[in-house]
């Protein structure tokens, strides 16, 4: 039994941790730079017996995800983690899991495009993948790793959201970054986690026989309105999640000691002028580059977002309420836009809000490039400047001249 | 906060290195974040590590480009690198040589120095030149900043070493930090 420590780990083996202490009963996985270091710790723990859980090595992400879809709707607690190309070859049966409704926890250890051809982290996967019905929540510190995939399956099994959970961390900084990390006990867990609850609604199982996604659509019939049945019944449980991440977020500070802002967190925002909107492990920089300018005398602050997928608006808007002018930091390129696809969340949440102010797009972090503190004086500088000439139409690259 | 840069070659154990110093570190009740520099490093191949440890939480993880302190457990890679780019003035350098501290050429900037014949000890209690538990005597004897126990306290990690293994590498930490010269130097000039 898996007592409360404090270790001493990197993001990959924080978030094989959280699948240890969360008990899955299947693993599928299939190695991939930046995630391998993942699948190897897990693929340890089991053959050393401090996880007590059936190891697929399958020949490909494809057929990852399509095992896990089968476990799923035989009530298995399942876990699994992929990247980059990986995620790409697990797409056919990745964007079949939310309408299955399986509350499936599945790592990104987030990784850029190709080509050119790179190894290295970037949110591109992960954000190429975000409009299918994942939740995607996206964390900034090796701790927070640990902590959200645990809560990642109270989430996905909460019968008002029963979809499966993206917990995602960048590849190359979080995956490999080493540090102090406090270990819950297996007790503790056990008791936030509850018995598992997996396929009460779908499943294949000789005692309850049903037909598990059948033909449905086409323009007659019962077709049209059993479809958009199926499809409203996957928007509400993503609306639903947005109350249930922020409850399990809750109920896991009370338990542990831990608070993280579970969908968007607001860092020395309320007297701000201005602020940074950032994702992922370039907070840490970020909040410190802050900090940096308020001693300057600069009153700027931070919007962090966690969970991308739903976005939330109602949080975000209230944020963004604040400040006179943005500037949104992307580890990934929206092609379609010119600029970052957090950006285009932001420029939304701004209509949502009746809230025309200067929006600055900044992409940087690309291909394992290094997001420094450096870097977000310049994105500080630029935004407050902004407040007066309004934002430029191309995104500013921030590793352009490294 | 004190930030460290390791330099070493691919199959030296750098990132093993920085693993060790970090939880070393923590052991100690420091915050320590560890960074490895990513890439397909090749046996030989010239690698870099990062290391940042304070007494409160660390936030940034990024690459370090301004160290207080190199550590570099190989005796040739400084030929091919850069490994003083971007030290702080009163900086201290760790380097695994055979050669006397004041026959290193060194910049100004560099107030401490501890050598170490890294290699020669690693040959004598490996077999291979295995540098990196040596060096982290050395950097412990040089600096100060980290005791030989809680290194010794950091090894008995079952996950990272066999038992075998364990006893061998207290030995090379141990003979790392005994057999470090350390000079201080004021502007240039020895002391």
């Amino acid at each position: 039994m898996i007592t409360a420590k404090t270790i001493v780990c990197d993001g990959n083996e924080a978030a094989a941790w959280g699948a240890v202490l969360s008990r899955p009963d299947m693993v599928a996985v299939y190695p991939i730079t930046p995630q391998s270091s993942l699948a190897e710790y897990l693929s340890q723990f089991i053959a050393d017996g401090i996880l007590d859980a059936e190891l697929l090595d399958v020949e490909g992400e494809h057929s990852v995800l399509s095992v896990l879809h089968g476990a799923a709707l035989a009530g298995a607690r399942t876990y699994t983690a992929t990247c980059g190309q990986g995620l790409a070859f697990m797409f056919e049966p990745y964007f079949r899991t939310p309408p299955l409704r399986l509350p499936i926890v599945t790592s990104l250890v987030t990784r850029d495009g190709i080509t050119p051809q790179c190894v290295w982290g970037g949110q591109q996967d992960a954000m190429t993948v975000k409009d299918v019905g994942w939740v995607h929540m996206y964390c900034e510190t090796v701790q927070e790793v640990l902590d959200t995939l645990i809560m990642a399956y109270r989430i996905a099994e909460h019968r008002q959201v029963m979809l499966p959970v993206n917990v995602n961390h960048d590849g190359n900084y979080l995956s490999y970054g080493v540090c102090r990390m406090e270990l819950p006990g297996q007790a503790e867990v056990d008791a936030f986690l509850g018995p598992k609850d997996i396929n009460w609604h779908v499943a294949l199982d000789p005692d309850r026989p049903m037909a598990v996604d059948p033909l449905t659509g086409g323009a007659g019939g019962p077709g049209p309105a059993l479809f958009v049945s199926y499809r409203k019944g996957l928007c509400d449980g993503m609306q639903h999640a947005l109350r249930v991440i922020e409850e399990v977020h809750d109920e896991w500070a009370l338990r542990f000691g831990r608070r993280w802002a579970p969908l968007v967190e607001e860092y020395k925002l309320d007297d701000a002028d201005f602020a940074i909107v950032t994702i992922g492990s370039m907070t840490g920089a970020a909040k410190d580059a802050v900090d940096q300018a308020r001693a300057r005398g600069e009153r700027v602050g931070l919007i962090k977002v966690k969970t991308f997928r739903p976005f939330p608006i109602e949080a975000m808007v209230r944020a963004v309420s604040k400040v006179e002018a943005l500037g949104v930091v992307d580890r990934a390129v929206s092609f379609g836009w010119n600029s970052g696809p957090l950006h285009q969340e932001v420029l939304g949440a701004l209509y949502y809000g009746r809230r025309p102010i200067p929006a600055i797009s900044f992409i940087g972090g690309l291909a394992g490039a290094d997001l420094t503190v450096g870097h977000f004086r310049r994105v500080i500088e630029q935004t407050a400047a902004a407040r007066w000439t309004g934002p430029g139409q191309a995104p500013i690259w921030l590793n352009e001249n490294d | 906060m004190h930030e460290v840069r390791i330099h070493g070659r691919g199959g030296q154990g750098a990132v093993l290195a920085l693993k060790l110093l970090t939880k070393a570190l923590v052991l100690e009740g420091k915050w320590a974040v560890g960074i490895p520099s990513f890439g397909f490093e090749r046996r030989g191949a010239p690698v870099a590590a990062f290391l940042r440890f304070d007494d409160h939480e660390i936030r940034m993880m990024t690459n370090i480009y301004d160290p207080d302190y190199v550590l570099c457990i190989d005796p040739s890679v400084a030929d091919v690198v850069d490994i003083l780019a971007g030290v702080q003035e009163g900086g201290t350098l760790v380097q695994a040589t055979k050669s006397r501290p004041e026959s290193l050429e060194l910049p100004e900037r560099i107030a401490t120095v501890g050598v170490c014949d890294a290699v020669g000890i690693a040959l004598e209690v490996f077999g291979k030149s295995i540098t990196n538990t040596v060096m982290l005597g050395a950097f412990a004897r040089t600096t100060g900043l980290v005791s030989l126990e809680s290194l010794e306290a950091g090894l008995q990690d079952p996950t990272m070493f066999r038992d075998a293994a364990v006893e061998q590498n207290i030995a090379a930490v141990r003979r790392g930090y005994a057999e470090t010269t350390v000079q201080q130097r004021q502007g240039g000039v020895q002391q």
